[in-house]
């Protein structure tokens, strides 16, 4: 390798370990969140803390991000539940935008660790399985706490045909969403990795720019598709 | 996949793409727990200053809508009452020419009454004073008469 440059260096697979007792930890990813995180705490901390009736400033931001969240929750989960699930579905829209931007945008280079190296945390398997299996238990949660039994029905309908498909769709469902956000965010890093690398000036311009679209559209989807979910799961059918 | 289920086992994990072990639970932790924390500092504060604005949007427009009512309540009586003054002006203009016209003919009767009583006087006293200066005239006549015979007489 003739250019050794620091900016253009490909880890892929390597990770920072933290061991907790017999558990092993990807501590980048856990570094990285944590710095989202504080980020969205942050912004949210600053726009609320002077709620007024004419907004001003991030209360704007936040405001608007309100709506766009809760319309989306109302949108795919229907006027009834939407309140219950509107926080998880927000959240897991900011996080993952946050996570997918905040992996574009911030110079992690800068900051070097002994393994690994810092990125979107959405861009390590774990992360994304996570959140996955947390919306898979989401919906089965309201559909349970809505429905009680009969959300089983579902299973069933329109006829008793669709129970096999219906419960592949229980494990396909997280599958395509942890996948999905992995492997766009991860093809993302590495694209603009491989791109930085063979040609360090402009010409990775357009592929972050795109990648930063995607990452905008990820969050999107998977925000949209967990509401989703959760709407088939406590939609009543109309007997 | 088969990676990972080898790699638990290993003392020292070698990593990998795949390498799912203690993060994915504890980031889900974490999430559910971001999930609470942005619930209370964002998603509640928010949508309540969000609601209670529409509240008060939709409470002064029922305001407002009410007090535009109660103005064109107030416009329509106004303009009954205006209409009901105008009647009543008009009314009393009315009657005020009826009573100025009675009182005019009222007055010219008297006048004319009253100059038709003087006309007659001064007709009737004429009249007497004719008369007198007719008998005064017949009475020199005769006198005139007689002299005029005596002198014829008399020559």
């Amino acid at each position: 390798m003739p250019f050794n440059l620091p900016l253009a260096e490909l880890e892929v697979g390597k990770h920072l370990y933290w061991k907790v007792g017999q558990l092993n930890l990807h501590g980048q990813v856990f570094l990285s969140s944590w710095i989202v995180i504080g980020a969205l705490l942050a912004l949210v901390v600053v726009g609320t803390r002077k709620m007024e009736r004419e907004p001003r400033g991030v209360q704007n931001l936040l405001e608007f991000l309100w709506d766009y969240l809760r319309d989306l929750a109302r949108d795919q989960i229907g006027e009834k539940a939407y309140r219950d699930w509107l926080p998880f579905i927000g959240t897991l829209f900011l996080f993952i935008f946050v996570s997918n931007w905040g992996g574009a945008l911030i110079p992690w280079k800068l900051i070097h660790l002994p393994s690994g190296e810092l990125g979107a945390p959405t861009a390590d398997i774990n992360t994304t399985i996570a959140l996955a299996l947390l919306v898979s238990l989401a919906y089965f949660y309201a559909g349970l706490s809505r429905k009680g039994l009969r959300y089983f029905e579902y299973y069933v309908e329109p006829t008793p045909i669709m129970l096999p498909f219906k419960i592949v769709e229980d494990f396909t469902k997280p599958l395509s969403l942890s996948f999905r956000l992995f492997g766009n965010i991860l093809a993302d890093e590495l694209v603009v990795a491989v791109l930085a690398f063979l040609v360090p000036l402009v010409v990775p311009l357009p592929a972050m720019f795109l990648g930063l679209f995607t990452s905008a559209i990820q969050a999107l989807i998977f925000a949209t598709l967990a509401a989703y979910y959760i709407g088939e799961a406590v939609h009543e059918e109309q007997h | 996949m088969h990676s990972w289920l080898m790699l638990a086992e290993a003392a020292a994990p070698k990593g990998g793409l795949f390498d799912l072990d203690a993060t994915l639970p504890l980031m889900a932790v974490q999430v559910v727990l971001l999930t609470f924390i942005l619930n209370a500092l964002f998603f509640q504060p928010v949508g309540k200053a969000v609601e209670e604005r529409e509240g008060f949007i939709s409470s002064s427009r029922a305001q407002a809508k009410e007090k535009i009512a109660q103005a064109e309540r107030l416009e329509v009586e106004l303009k009954a009452q205006l209409l009901e003054a105008r009647k009543q002006s008009q009314a009393l203009i009315q009657e005020a020419e009826v009573e100025v016209d009675r009182l005019f003919r009222d007055a010219l009767a008297l006048a004319q009454a009253d100059a038709n009583a003087t006309k007659e006087k001064s007709r009737v006293q004429v009249e007497a004073q004719k008369a007198e200066a007719f008998a005064g005239i017949d009475i020199q006549a005769t006198k005139l008469g007689a002299v005029i015979v005596d002198r014829l007489l008399a020559a």
